[in-house]
């Protein structure tokens, strides 16, 4: 069993049968009164996110969540197939778990799945990828002013805001966990 | 050896150029012909032939032209291994480092501006010890024990006990800067070691004490802002000029949580989650706020207020909803002090919380006479921190306990 002394960004609990993982956790007491943490907790199947106050002392339920790397196969309709590195099990998830995480899903890639009691809930891309550019304005030769930004398409589906000296054909650099154009990669 | 440098880098700029200079400094950046000496004052560029090695302490000595020092690096020690180091000392190459030798400067000016307010208005700056054979009994404070000692000592949670001795023993307006320990409480607005401002004054209540603490905020606010008293807070700028706003604990719950004190009492538990969760947030968004009237069963070493026992002589103020302070009218009442302490020890230990003695010489002084007094303990940390817009109280010390 675990207690408040566990709580931290990244700790994963359990509330109502629904596992959470802690995103901010604040210690807060007055002076002459008692201790509480102050906590935003999100949801890990939803994405929601609450905010919850613990009594410090306050028994937690830690979720039985586990991270396992695993291969991207190959899309099929709105399922998604992955192989366990390990086990070679195939699993099958859903477009609606993985949500925005489809924008940096390229063919072989290797992720960590997150599993909750054995069933997956969601992915981890890894924080960079490189994406392809297929579709975008011309910019004009030698701008390298980074001030202007234009959208372009990613061969995911994803669109970014980049520079004007990108063109179809360039690869990107993306940080997967603002979905924001880093810097563009030389072949 | 060379006799020592004549200029901190901080003055460096304020001489007139050409000038010749004699200083030293850390070598925190080597390129070609060129180094860059650093303090916790400042930086300065050297032009010299024969580059000392990044890290090295050195003496620069030549002439200062506005833009650089063109001259020479004499060595004076070198680090023996990698500079910087992971986790070292040296500010500039922590994340934060720049902020905390700013931060730290500052806190060292707030110091002095409460010790010129103190000593303008006649109050005596005085020096309790840190172990204590009883650290208080607050149900919901724990101490360290100083380990090996007979009789048993504690580090002081705050220096109240010994502060009130000193009352009755004819001090009758008293500061300190005290430091102070609590265990177990560590976030954005708590150290387990930390500074105490905590003052007394004779011959007044907490109406007197409240005038204090808002004409002291302003005072270090003005010092520290080039005159001005409005602060960043933590995002919404607040203007701490007095007079500050005044609300009853039962007032606050009314507005901010929709229910009276008198419904939630006496669940403690509940009490205090609705404070830290739904009062204190609100108080001092605009302007900082005292909280006063606080319910009798929290009365903790405040009086009773005269005219309603249901509430005590106790105020807290709130900047930007953090608590800065808790003061009190004091109880000088030796049988009722004594009863709220026995009352204290067993409710610690039916919480299976240690049951610290009893300060005999404490009701003793109440016993030998204190005069009517106010006092107040004051959040050192946090002053600076809001005065600065840092983000916790760690971010405004040399050495908060991750860094040990």
């Amino acid at each position: 069993m675990a207690d408040t002394t566990d709580l931290k960004k990244g700790f994963k609990m359990l509330i109502d049968r629904n596992p959470f993982v802690v995103v901010d956790c604040q210690f807060v007491k007055p002076g002459k009164g008692q201790a509480f943490f102050r906590t935003k907790l999100k949801n890990m199947q939803t994405g929601a996110v609450l905010d919850r106050t613990f009594k410090s002392g306050e028994k937690l339920e830690k979720a039985d969540t586990e991270e396992r790397g695993m291969q991207f196969l190959y899309k099929e309709g709105d399922q998604y197939v992955f192989m366990d590195n390990e086990t070679y099990d195939q699993m099958r998830l859903s477009e609606e778990l993985l949500s925005d995480s489809i924008h940096y899903l390229l063919d072989n890639m290797h992720i960590d799945v997150m599993l909750f009691e054995g069933r997956p809930i969601g992915i981890t891309p890894p924080n960079f990828v490189e994406l392809e550019v297929t579709e975008t304005e011309p910019g004009f030769k030698g701008d390298t002013s980074s001030n202007t930004t234009k959208p372009a398409t990613c061969s995911t589906g994803l669109v970014v805001n980049v520079p004007l000296f990108v063109d179809v054909g360039d690869k990107l650099k993306i940080d997967t966990r603002t979905g924001e154009y880093v810097e563009r990669v030389k072949s | 050896m060379s006799e020592s440098p004549r200029y901190p880098i901080e003055i460096l700029q304020r001489l007139r150029p050409p000038a010749p200079v004699k200083l030293g400094g850390r070598v925190v950046e080597v390129a070609g012909g060129e180094v860059r000496l650093e303090d916790i004052t400042g930086s300065v560029r050297v032009e010299c032939a024969k580059a000392p090695p990044l890290g090295a302490w050195v003496i620069a000595e030549g002439e200062w032209n506005g833009v650089v020092v063109v001259g020479t690096c004499e060595v004076l020690t070198a680090p023996t291994g990698a500079f910087p180091r992971a986790g070292g000392d040296w500010p500039s190459f922590q994340a934060d480092g720049a902020a905390r030798m700013r931060a730290l400067r500052a806190r060292a000016k707030a110091r002095r501006a409460v010790r010129d307010f103190f000593d303008d208005r006649a109050f005596l700056e005085v020096e309790t010890p840190a172990a204590v054979p009883s650290p208080g009994l607050d149900l919901h404070l724990d101490a360290f024990p100083v380990a090996g000692v007979d009789p048993p000592r504690w580090l002081i949670t705050s220096p109240e006990y010994q502060m009130k001795r000193m009352l009755a023993g004819g001090a009758p307006r008293i500061y300190q800067l005290a430091r102070c320990w609590r265990r177990g409480e560590l976030g954005a607005n708590h150290q387990p070691e930390f500074t105490m401002l905590e003052w007394y004054r004779a011959f007044a209540g907490s109406a007197e004490v409240m005038r204090d603490t808002e004409q002291l905020v302003a005072h270090v606010a003005r010092t520290m802002l080039d005159g001005s008293t409005v602060i960043p807070g933590s995002g919404t700028p607040i203007d701490v000029a007095p007079p500050w706003q005044r609300l009853t604990v039962d007032e606050a719950f009314r507005t901010f949580a929709g229910v009276g004190v008198q419904d939630v009492l006496p669940d403690e538990e509940r009490f205090f989650r609705i404070l830290v969760d739904q009062v204190e947030p609100q108080l001092g968004r605009m302007r900082p706020i005292f909280l006063t009237h606080w319910p009798a069963s929290m009365a903790s070493l405040a009086r009773l207020d005269p005219n309603d026992p249901s509430v005590c002589d106790r105020f807290e103020a709130y900047i930007a909803g953090i608590e800065l302070c808790n003061g009190f009218g004091e109880l000088v009442d030796p049988v009722e002090q004594r009863r709220r302490l026995r009352a204290d020890q067993e409710r610690r230990v039916a919480e299976g919380k240690i049951a610290y003695p009893i300060d005999e010489r404490f009701i003793g002084a109440l016993e030998e006479g204190l005069p009517p007094s106010g006092g107040n303990a004051l959040g050192f940390d946090r002053l600076v921190m809001l005065l600065l817009g840092a983000e916790s109280i760690g971010d405004v010390m040399a050495f908060p306990t991750e860094r040990l």
